[in-house]
């Protein structure tokens, strides 16, 4: 290969390392934040796909949304939006917890969230159950519910994700100021749910 | 140097049951070893291969005369719909993901994959994927094309359609995972001594690749997603008739299905830049051009899915833009052509089975990638869109390059894989066979497309027969390529000669271990003394032989050999 040295004292005390680990046989080290970040960058493709069809579909229609669709009621989406970006503050407040190793606090925070996740995805259903239109009604209205169906899966799988480590964390030895991945993992999922949610409601609601 | 120079090696391979080596069963079940899953993968895309194949070879039967006497025309539809997604999904993109299996956590010095259960899970998945398609012929086979557009997708029949979204979610979710484990094994999971322009140059395509399944993918999944819902629950989002617009289908999976092209491409560009300096006992030419290059093709793939869509509607302004980007990919794909030819142009060249089909990969590739050009200027597409001269551009690439690549792949890593050697002239007939076949089978179909054949029909003007039936004799002569291939395999894997560690005399980790590696890979971690391709370097590579380092051609006026020339410059 060009243009590159191998500078032979780093690779001396590289080889000293080496084999000082293969002989305690080394403990792997962690990469599961970084292949979270990577997943959640691919996931957040397939919301980018249906955001730019949605657009799309907005742009080439000569009425959007298409005529007959009713009015929408912002009052119960509206406060959702509030509980949901709001519990993403909640939920960072159990991180700080468990990173000065106190776990009864990340248990309250956590709690605290799965509450407002739930709370959200009951607001949903409500607001699915009072719409005067349908699935099949029009693109608008199919657009709205498979995007927000779809967010709310995910929301759904994060409130999962919530309750695997509040479950876990029954035994307080499970998570600790140093190894705390679960938590992490449960609150940037959470995080990457809220901020899709912002995009949705303002693409779905606002503009 | 001998096998027994490589310090990391010390450990001889015993006769019978080899400590650290996997039981026979562990082949067939639930395995998070990278190595068990990189055989997995590689074995299951080839039986899907042969399925594909045999599907190919009906095809080609029934078009051997321009009557449809063979199958119905619904069955046409239907093996040339399985025979597409099957060669794309279950077979050059599954056998990508193998080689990477195997060779990625090897080549940089790991153990295992970032994620062993992950990965395992991503390979558990195309099985029943696959036999899902494959049995839907039971049931009703889909019948859209590979490419399924609406609205013909929606009035082809509920069940072969669904079943056709649903083994593409799951093998595609299967490439996201898999992706996700090369793309964070290659960037963290290096020795020390690996800076990341150390790496193989497999590692550096498998990397590109990984970063397009990642972006690319998912969208597909959600134009699948909306597809199902008109399909399944009346909605109408690419069905005109309610106000749908199916050019938005269009556009979101040509996003994915134009990257597909280099997912299934660019793990052979890296084989064939691993493969070449081996063989032809040569430093690659040109390192950080063909690592580059990869990312370059990964970004410009991203960014020219509507040369598919010049006959669709598509505003003049757009089918520019993407005329000029689809253009401009041939500069980072001509970078790789001739950083290999310069890589064998004057190298001590062994025309052994793996050398045979990488040379076969460059030349047949070159040809898919030139008539790639043609069909990128919109005036021309516009004339051959949807002939045969499509259908012979797009077989070139993917069974002169990726399929080529796949096999000069096996040739050079079986020994690794198994400890055996393959069989050398049963190699060279296969190569024959292969070549030959291809290019009777795929070289007419470019003038059949000139002359206006349009593809995807079971019925053809009489004019084109006696062309049509030099395609069908190409395809039994591919047909039978493949027996010398199995049974060079078969035999080899039982009682091949043993190849011993190191038989290519390679400077990549993989060879610096046992063959087959032992269940962690390494003994001890390698080190890095030289660089990959250091063959015929003294400086850097100890272990050279004279007779690697003494050029054979004759240098034109002002040539500067390279070893004069890197000492010229001042390194980094």
């Amino acid at each position: 290969m060009q243009g590159s040295t191998i500078d032979p004292a780093k690779t001396a005390l590289n080889y000293h390392h080496e084999t000082e680990a293969a002989a305690h046989h080394e403990e792997h080290p962690d990469h599961r934040l970084f292949g979270l970040l990577v997943f959640l960058g691919a996931e957040s493709m397939i919301f980018a796909g249906l955001f730019l069809a949605y657009l799309t579909f907005r742009v080439v229609a000569p009425v959007w949304p298409p005529e007959g669709t009713p009015e929408r009621e912002l009052l119960v989406p509206g406060i959702n939006t509030l509980i949901l970006i709001s519990s993403s503050f909640v939920i960072h407040q159990a991180d700080v917890a468990v990173k000065k190793n106190n776990v009864n606090g990340l248990r309250t925070w956590f709690l605290a969230t799965a509450v407002m996740g739930a709370i959200f995805l009951a607001g949903q259903v409500y607001e699915y159950n009072n719409l005067e239109f349908g699935l099949k009604t029009n693109l608008y209205a199919s657009t709205f519910y498979v995007l927000t169906g779809f967010h709310g899966l995910h929301v759904f799988l994060g409130l999962c994700l919530i309750l695997a480590v509040l479950w876990r964390s029954r035994n307080k030895e499970h998570y600790s100021g140093e190894h705390h991945f679960g938590v992490e993992a449960a609150e940037l999922y959470w995080h990457f749910v809220d901020v899709i949610w912002i995009v949705l409601f303002f693409l779905l609601y606002i503009l | 140097m001998t096998q027994a120079e490589w310090q990391s090696t010390t450990t001889p391979t015993t006769e019978g049951a080899i400590p650290g080596q996997r039981k026979w069963q562990d082949y067939f079940t639930f395995n998070t070893d990278h190595k068990v899953i990189g055989i997995q993968y590689l074995v299951t895309s080839f039986i899907f291969y042969m399925i594909g194949g045999a599907l190919a070879t009906a095809i080609r039967t029934e078009l051997a005369t321009p009557e449809s006497d063979l199958v119905s025309p619904e069955l046409y539809n239907n093996l040339l719909t399985v025979h597409g997604t099957v060669m794309i999904f279950l077979w050059i993109i599954p056998a990508g993901s193998g080689l990477a299996n195997y060779l990625i956590p090897l080549m940089v010095g790991a153990r295992d994959m970032a994620f062993p259960k992950m990965n395992a899970l991503a390979f558990w998945m195309v099985p029943p994927a696959g036999l899902a398609l494959i049995g839907s012929f039971f049931l009703e086979a889909p019948q859209a094309g590979w490419t399924s557009y609406p609205p013909l997708s929606l009035m082809t029949g509920k069940v072969g359609e669904g079943i056709w979204i649903f083994t593409l979610l799951v093998l595609g979710t299967s490439s996201i995972l898999g992706a996700i484990n090369f793309f964070v094994t290659i960037l963290r999971m290096r020795v020390p001594s690996m800076g990341i322009n150390d790496m193989p140059l497999f590692c550096w395509s498998m990397l590109a690749a990984s970063a397009l399944i990642l972006i690319g993918t998912p969208v597909l999944a959600g134009a699948l997603i909306l597809l199902a819902f008109d399909l399944l629950a009346g909605t109408a989002f690419f069905n005109p008739t309610g106000g749908g617009d199916p050019i938005v289908y269009q556009h979101m999976f040509w996003f994915y299905s134009h990257p597909a092209v280099y997912i299934m491409i660019l793990p052979l560009f890296g084989a064939i830049s691993d493969i070449l300096p081996v063989h032809a006992r040569k430093p690659i030419f040109g390192y950080r051009a063909i690592a580059y290059s990869s990312l370059a093709i990964s970004f410009l793939g991203l960014i020219v899915w509507a040369h598919h869509m010049f006959t669709s509607g598509t505003p003049a302004w757009l089918r520019m833009f993407f005329m000029i980007t689809t253009m401009v990919i041939a500069v980072p794909t001509g970078i790789k052509v001739f950083g290999w030819l310069a890589t064998i142009w004057g190298g001590k060249i062994q025309l052994n089975s793996a050398m045979l089909f990488a040379m076969g990969f460059i030349s047949m590739f070159v040809i898919g990638g030139i008539s790639g050009v043609m069909v990128a200027a919109v005036p021309f597409d516009i004339h051959v869109h949807d002939t045969y001269f499509i259908v012979a551009h797009l077989h070139y690439v993917l069974f002169g390059g990726s399929v080529f690549g796949i096999y000069s792949a096996i040739y050079h890593w079986f020994p690794k894989m198994t400890g055996r050697m393959m069989n050398e002239p049963l190699g060279i007939v296969h190569f024959v066979l292969t070549f030959i076949g291809m290019n009777l089978t795929f070289m007419p179909m470019h003038e059949l497309g000139l002359l206006g054949m349009n593809r995807r029909i079971a019925l053809y003007d009489p004019k084109f027969a006696t062309l049509n039936l030099v395609c069908t004799i190409g395809t039994y002569i591919l047909a039978v390529s493949t027996l010398p291939f199995l049974a060079n395999a078969g035999w080899s894997w039982i009682s091949g000669k043993k190849a011993g560690n190191n038989p290519w005399r390679a400077l990549t980790f993989e060879w610096m271990t046992t063959s087959p590696p032992a269940i962690e890979n390494f003994e001890q971690l390698p080190v890095l003394t030289s660089g990959p391709y250091d063959y015929g370097l003294s400086k850097r590579n100890p272990q050279m032989e004279p007779e690697e380092s003494r050029s054979n051609v004759e240098a034109p006026p002002g040539f500067i050999p390279p070893e004069e020339a890197r000492a010229g410059s001042p390194e980094p």
